[in-house]
């Protein structure tokens, strides 16, 4: 996810009234940008629609027997995230932006790693690591005797430990931003007035990130709500873990549905905490910062502690659950027991990943240019449609999809073999369409950030100009406006491919028969506890995780 | 460019769709097998009878959900799953049809079949209590039930409830001997505070490192480990031996009811219950032949013989929904 952009379907400030096109009824932009959002939208009306099916036995039994657990876990989670990261994240900022200590330069960046590895990934690294029979405590009942127990890792304090290492970086990168755009005036005024450095701290400087904050910690939050493979791996009850269940294990694609409902009620509380706080964000920063905060430099226990606190973190984050799978990628291989389809898997993933995010950046490019040519509320209000999937897990988008997907095959699967005179299996459901859609709701919002950022850079005066030479409005795009947004556009390619290639719920649910992505794989694996044989495509996912992370990072040095 | 990209998206289309279509094959199966890596057992049906066989694979879940949603349209012959529970689920959904094969019924036995002859087993696999070796010795253990004992307390290490064979485990049971005496043994193992883990494996790993004392796990599970290194201190204990016998479960296969290539289909499923085939099951992955007349793996014909609980595996099925519920009343998550 890219920090610090603008929010989806803001049109540029770009002076454009002069030349501007007499207001034609309906541009076909506007029509293609409403029809995108309206497609999009469609999984998550699917699933509301379950609410109006009867309630069925199963989803009787659940609300007399788990209902209330699984909503009380989900709340549990998503509080000790919320909380874990934001004490995390922000915490780390602020000794990284307002001190100076032995090897923070390079600490500065290396704090954003985490985002490459998944949640998932960072869970089995852990429980392999460090569960009852795993090396380490077999080593340390060998030292200090068989009494000697680390406490069970598989429990709401274990899971939420994990999510809050691999989640803290949402925070972390939105703390950082704002602490750096808040000057040195308002600060030296607290301190002259007679507070303490913490005191000016907690009173003037947290304050005023509030919403950055606030914008960070609910990014954290919905990936925590959006995840499946931790929970299921640490056997905590969420609801997301239990919509794959009663679809999978009580076949009840109806309750599944309904369960999904009650999923994106906590989504759209969530997405709803993330709009508000980004919106005010704007303006408590809007004015110049003024010279920055000098930092102080820290010395003798101090300085380590620091260099100490964050190099734990990035420890515990990244290079420890990173070096176990190295190792356990290593021995497979050593032991020939790398899976003999891997090629098959990483082809398959890199071309669901290579279509899903064509079609991301394809879409995000109409939605952001319709907004420009013709900033209207109907294509403004699409935008954000269409961007709104990234709030919803993917368990709920994947019966969102399947729903539609499998109306429509009954309805055009009789056509299909009149035309080719034999049977036909399911030409929509299970298909590589039907999961790159699926990415697409999931996603779009991504490319649409990156894009919109990008296109916004472009004056509106060069749309001006090329209007008064005689180009209409694709062509301008063609020779104008593209080549100029071609880092933007490979960007938000980048960072659509490699969510693609993490994302697992959803790809469980809706792949195309016999084939299998790398997230799979490493879910099928660890489902069945074989922590080893993950390994090996665990560590592609976080090589190519890496590559955003390394954009993540360019960028944010350019904030200087 | 409106002719070249209308091309263009056109094609793209018709490859998105064309991943939908199958091909034409002389026999497709659908097979929740798949996991065990490839099955030889099917490589020599095509040696002995030339016919080609087309395999799918995935989760059994997928592929009850693949066939419902296919209807007529499916181009499987065969489904080949795990757990009779799912064989009993796609037969009541109307996915298999009756077969009706003298071969078949002298194969298998009885209880290992479908009374209405949709599917029959193909392998068995017993789930039954193992023990750490060193820890435990083996006049301490007798039933299911008595793991309900309170000397077991935070000694047991068991699957979650969600997981098929510990539902098919009550549910036999349930069958057997109806909701009562079973709710008593789960709400006992509740009490004792089992350690819930989410592998067969790694339960294995955790009685030998002592985190726990005995488990519930399927026997391939421990034939693997002990294949690669027999001295693993684990051993299988025959549950209910003076009872009811220890609880089976079974892979097994169905012609599906809409096979477009039924004569063929019923050939492949009576090639893989015949001894020759059945001894590569068992040889592969270490689980014991439904054909009573094949010959056992050399690391598990050492656990010797037992007595199975003949409750025909169909139960599992039937009483699913009861056992889940029944689990989640007891509190065993």
């Amino acid at each position: 996810m890219s920090a610090g952009a603008d929010s989806a379907g803001r049109a540029p400030a770009a002076g454009r009234t002069l030349l501007a096109a007499p207001a034609a009824p309906l541009s076909a932009w506007t029509v293609a940008a409403v029809a995108i959002a309206a497609v999009l939208a469609v999984p998550i009306v699917a699933v509301l629609s379950s609410l109006l099916a009867p309630a069925g036995e199963v989803w009787r039994h659940l609300w007399r027997t788990q209902l209330a657990e699984l909503v009380l876990n989900t709340v549990l989670l998503l509080a000790g995230v919320g909380a874990g990261t934001l004490i995390v994240g922000t915490g780390l900022a602020w000794l990284v932006v307002n001190h100076r200590f032995p090897g923070r330069a390079a600490l500065e960046w290396a704090l954003i790693l985490p985002l490459a590895v998944p949640a998932y990934v960072v869970g089995f690294a852990f429980l392999g690591l460090l569960e009852y029979s795993g090396p380490v405590q077999t080593g340390l009942r060998a030292w200090l005797g068989p009494w000697a127990r680390l406490p069970e890792l598989r429990s709401y304090g274990g899971v939420t430990l994990m999510m809050t290492l691999v989640f803290y970086p949402y925070v972390y990168l939105l703390a950082r931003a704002a602490f750096r755009a808040q000057g040195a005036a308002t600060l030296e005024t607290a301190r002259s007035l007679g507070r303490s450095r913490l005191g000016a701290f907690l009173t003037i400087t947290l304050p005023m990130a509030r919403p950055s904050l606030a914008a960070g910690a609910s990014l954290a939050m919905m990936e925590a709500l959006a995840d499946f493979g931790t929970v299921s791996t640490f056997g905590y009850r969420t609801l997301t873990e239990a919509v794959y269940r009663v679809w999978y294990g009580m076949f009840d694609r109806v309750a599944a549905a309904q369960l999904a409902s009650v999923l994106l009620l906590f989504a759209f509380v969530l997405l709803l905490l993330e709009r508000a706080s980004r919106g005010r964000a704007r303006f408590t920063q809007g004015h110049r910062p003024g010279r920055e905060v000098t930092p102080v430099a820290l010395v003798g226990w101090r300085a380590a502690a620091a260099t100490v606190t964050c190099g734990a973190v990035l420890g515990m984050a990244f290079l420890l659950p990173v070096g176990q799978l190295a190792v356990w990628a290593f021995i497979t291989a050593r032991e020939g027991r790398v899976a003999p389809g891997f090629g098959a898997l990483l082809g398959h993933t890199l071309w669901l990943a290579s279509a899903a995010s064509l079609c991301a950046c394809a879409a995000a490019l109409v939605l952001s240019y319709a907004g420009r040519l013709r900033p209207s509320r109907a294509v403004r209000f699409a935008g954000q449609l269409a961007a709104m999937g990234y709030a919803v897990p993917g368990a709920v988008i994947a019966v969102g999809v399947l729903m539609p997907l499998a109306w429509l095959d009954h309805g055009v699967a009789p056509l299909l073999e009149h035309l080719s005179g034999r049977p036909v299996g399911l030409a929509l459901t299970g298909s590589a369409a039907g999961l790159v859609f699926a990415y697409l709701v999931r996603f779009l919002a991504v490319s649409v950030q990156t894009v919109e950022a990008s296109l916004a850079r472009i004056p509106g005066s060069f749309d001006d100009a090329a209007r008064s030479l005689g180009a209409g409005a694709g062509r301008a795009l063609r020779r104008i406006h593209l080549p100029l947004m071609r880092g933007g556009l490979l960007t938000a390619l980048i960072l659509a491919f490699v969510e693609t290639m993490k994302e697992m719920p959803a790809t469980l649910l809706l792949r195309p028969f016999g084939i299998n992505t790398l997230a799979v794989e490493v879910w099928e694996r660890t489902s069945e506890a074989m922590w080893q044989e993950a390994a090996v495509p665990a560590l592609a996912i976080v090589l190519a995780g890496l590559l955003p992370v390394v954009l993540a990072i360019r960028w944010s040095g350019k904030d200087r | 460019m409106r002719i070249r990209t209308i091309v263009q998206v056109t094609a793209l289309c018709a490859a998105a769709l064309a991943t939908g279509l199958a091909e034409a094959a002389e026999v497709v199966v659908y097979s929740a097998r798949s996991h065990y890596g490839q099955e030889p057992a099917i490589d020599a049906f095509t040696r002995k009878t030339g016919i080609q066989v087309k395999s799918f694979g995935g989760n059994s879940s997928e592929l009850y959900e693949r066939l419902r949603a296919e209807g007529e349209r499916t181009p499987a012959d065969v489904l080949i799953t795990v757990d009779a529970g799912n064989l009993w689920n796609a037969a009541r959904a109307g996915l298999l049809s009756k077969v009706d094969s003298p071969e078949l019924q002298a194969s298998i036995p009885a209880h290992l079949r479908d009374p209405d002859g949709r599917w029959f087993a193909l392998t068995m696999r017993a789930r039954t209590i193992m023990y750490n070796t060193r820890k435990v010795k083996p006049e301490e253990l007798s039933t299911y039930e008595a793991l309900a004992d309170p000397k077991w307390k935070g000694r047991i290490c068991l699957r979650t409830s969600g997981y098929v064979y510990s539902q098919s485990l009550l549910a036999t049971m349930i069958k057997r001997q109806g909701e009562a005496p079973v709710e008593t043994m789960v709400r006992g193992w509740v009490a004792n505070h089992p350690i819930l883990i989410n592998g067969d494996t790694k339960i294995l790993e955790a009685i030998a490192a002592g985190q726990c004392d005995v488990g519930l796990i399927n026997t391939y599970y421990l034939g693997r480990i002990l294949a690669k290194d027999p001295a693993f201190p684990v051993a299988p204990f025959w549950a209910n031996q003076q009872t009811t016998g220890t609880h089976v479960n079974i892979s097994g296969a169905g012609v599906t009811a809409h096979a477009k290539n039924r004569a063929q289909a019923v050939k492949l499923i009576e090639f893989l219950a015949s001894p020759e085939a059945q001894q590569m099951f068992a040889d592969g992955n270490f689980e014991y032949p439904a054909n009573p007349q094949a010959s056992l793996n050399p690391v598990i014909a050492k656990w010797g013989k037992f007595k199975q609980d003949d409750t025909n595996v169909a139960s599992a099925g039937e009483f699913q929904a009861a056992a889940t519920r029944l689990a989640d009343r007891a509190g065993y998550k």
